[in-house]
């Protein structure tokens, strides 16, 4: 990630931390150092450390009125003395908008609850950012649909329920009803997915929303064993495996797009209007729908299994209009 | 930072917010500890003046305001201070629930930059006195993350100032490099775009952020151009990727426990001899043929007369394009647009 202005400025890390540390305990007298470094991020001896040197720091003159000053009582601090810098520094440009930004965001969620505590929430950051937030030129907008099913879902992940789904498999073309114990709903890329235990396979599975047919909560409540750990869906949600098939195929500019809606794991320029593209494909079956569909200018190149079930489908799909209505 | 530096800054910051005169360098000298040099000697003089521009340069990078200025019309050197009411963080009052949804909003940054600046910001707001629960949780994530353009782009659109980047669409090798007056930067279905005044097409434009290759550089001065009033970001990108109507029914054989995904969309099944009868709308002829032809031998089209001639003519291309690869090797050009703007409805 290139982000030169976000992310050069570790060096004065610990100066801003400083600065917010004085007022920071300010407001809590008498906080375990212990508690007050957990919170800040930094451990109990780092913590020690910064107060060992606001200790000597203060106001000109420098004596010992002058000088923050803070009482320890055990594992507690409070500051008896603040020198002036009662505040915290007023929030930069870059976190007013990582924090406004998020804010947009959280609120623009299809059916999430609190909504209107997420839109007073923004407006008091954005007010208390003053010109580092004013005219943020950033706009979020989200699809508003499927926002019912989020909030059932969302209210059987707080309730901890068991979900009976009724629920499409787009790589099987299949539709199957499975008993899931949800563990969260995540919202990326444009989609919502509810990530569950799902009991008919034994794994965590992501459901995206508006491929759940329909949704009953049960009585009995929700159970995911140990063993079912989040997905990190930071880097996208479909992360090819290595262990799928490996399908090659030869296509024109006007299939190109391909390229960039599926994660590729190769593209090779043949000639000026000719590519050689590979992709994992979780299933056959989905691959040969999707090149069928894709049409005339894509070539399966490998593998051979597949290069076969397209000739195959494709001449009885056109063999069946034959026998219908001979030409 | 050595411990000496961070400590004479921190003397710096405490002494300029205390004062309400300007300070010139020499006072600043003579009063906070850390910058004693004999001032005689012009080496050591130039080594302050360096550190001095250093610490300086450092506090503005964290934002703290400094003011320049003199304390009177006698004066000829500047002098620094720092208002309070610009450098201290306003009063925040939040409620609870406003405490949670600004707790969960800080974590959900993925982009390490900004996931920085969010918990920095949190932890001033925590010094500010509110107190953050940092286990509350609503129920639904949203993976909030930017592509690597962003940071620039949001900063030019900010500064208004104009762009250049390189930008690749997928059915282009090679990058072109584009100009622009970014307006601003919108995030709409999951992708994020930047609108703006492109220079070169003398036209609005909207450019997806994945699509730039490289670093975005700025050109000439912040300031440089107006964005129209009011304008409505989101619409700029919205328009070319609005929900599609289904106008046109179709009527297809389907074989019984097929074409599933189908299924999901129909409006009506009849089961019958020899498949199922089913009626589905559709957008566009050409669009849904594709569709259907995905479908293989599991569907095949009834009518309207349209829809069986266009999936009739790409069957019979396919074939011939496979046909003509095994006798001779060489792909076939074919139709136009993506398929499945039906199965992302």
């Amino acid at each position: 990630m290139s982000a030169p202005t976000t992310e050069s400025r570790s060096g004065g890390e610990r100066l801003g931390r400083l600065l917010n540390l004085v007022p920071y305990l300010l407001a809590r007298p008498g906080i375990l150092v212990t508690e007050a470094a957990a919170d800040l991020g930094v451990s109990d001896r780092q913590l020690r450390e910064d107060l060992e040197l606001l200790w000597v720091c203060g106001l000109p003159g420098y004596g010992p009125g002058d000088l923050i000053d803070m009482a320890f009582d055990g594992d507690r601090v409070t500051i008896t003395y603040d020198a002036g810098i009662d505040r915290p520094l007023r929030l930069t440009q870059d976190e007013a908008l990582a924090l406004v930004v998020a804010l947009r965001m959280l609120a623009q969620v299809p059916g999430v609850q609190n909504r209107e505590a997420i839109e007073r929430a923004l407006a008091k950051i954005e007010s208390a950012a003053g010109d580092a937030a004013a005219g943020l030129p950033v706009a979020v907008r989200m699809p508003g649909a499927g926002a019912e099913r989020v909030a059932e879902l969302q209210g059987a992940v707080q309730r901890r329920r068991a979900l009976q789904l009724t629920y499409y498999t787009a790589t099987r073309d299949e539709v199957t009803e499975r008993v899931v114990d949800p563990m969260r709903v995540v919202v990326a890329g444009g989609f919502a997915y509810l990530e569950a235990w799902c009991r008919r396979v034994e794994a965590v599975r992501l459901f995206r929303v508006d491929r759940i047919d329909s949704c009953v909560e049960l009585e009995e409540p929700a159970a995911p064993p140990p063993e079912a750990q989040q997905h990190d869906v930071s880097e996208g949600i479909f992360k090819p495996s290595e262990e799928l098939p490996l399908v090659t195929l030869r296509i024109g500019r006007w299939a190109r797009w391909i390229t960039e809606y599926y994660p590729c794991e190769r593209v090779i320029e043949e000639s000026p209007d000719r590519w050689l593209v590979s992709l994992r494909a979780s299933d056959l079956d989905w691959a040969r729908r999707m090149v069928l569909g894709l049409g005339p200018g894509v070539t399966v190149i490998a593998p051979q299994a597949l290069v076969e079930s397209v000739r195959v489908e494709a001449g009885q799909a056109l063999a069946a209009y034959g026998r219908m209505e001979p030409t | 930072m050595s411990r000496n530096r961070t400590e004479r800054l921190v003397n710096l910051v405490i002494c300029l917010l205390s004062t309400r005169r300007f300070l010139t360098a020499a006072q600043i000298v003579a009063t906070v500890p850390g910058y004693e040099h004999n001032a005689e000697d012009p080496r050591e003089h130039e080594a302050f003046q360096r550190k001095f521009e250093r610490d300086k340069a450092e506090l503005r990078d964290l934002g703290v305001p400094l003011e320049t200025g003199t304390a009177s019309v006698f004066d000829t050197e500047p002098g620094y201070r720092i208002a309070r009411r610009d450098y201290a963080l306003p009063d925040v009052h939040l409620e609870p629930d406003e405490t949670a949804a600004v707790g969960i909003a800080a974590r959900l940054w993925q982009h390490a930059g900004l996931a920085a600046a969010a918990t920095s910001g949190l932890l001033k707001l925590r010094a500010a006195g509110v107190d953050v629960d940092v286990h509350a949780t609503l129920g639904v994530e949203p993976v909030v993350t930017v592509d690597p353009a962003f940071p620039a782009l949001q900063t030019a659109a900010r500064e208004r100032q104009e762009v250049r980047f390189d930008y690749r669409t997928p059915e282009d090798d090679a990058a072109q490099t584009r100009r622009l007056q970014p307006w601003g930067v919108v995030s709409w279905r999951g992708r994020w775009y930047v609108v703006g005044h492109d220079l070169d097409r003398e036209a609005t434009r909207s450019f997806r952020l994945s699509r730039v290759v490289g670093a975005v550089t700025t050109v000439g001065q912040p300031g440089a151009f107006q964005s129209p009033p009011d304008t409505d970001l989101i619409s700029h990108v919205a328009r070319w990727s609005g929900p599609v109507e289904h106008p046109n029914r179709a009527t297809l054989l389907v074989r019984p426990g097929r074409a599933a995904g189908m299924r999901r969309w129909a409006e009506e099944v009849v089961p019958g001899p020899d498949g199922d009868r089913m009626v589905i709308s559709y957008s566009e002829p050409d669009a849904f043929a594709r569709w259907v032809v995905g479908y293989g031998a599991d569907v095949v089209v009834l009518g309207p007369d349209d829809v069986r001639k266009a999936t009739i003519a790409r069957l019979r291309d396919l074939v011939d394009a496979l046909d003509s690869v095994a006798t001779e090797g060489a792909a076939a050009e074919g139709a136009t647009a993506p398929v499945g703007a039906r199965t992302q409805p």
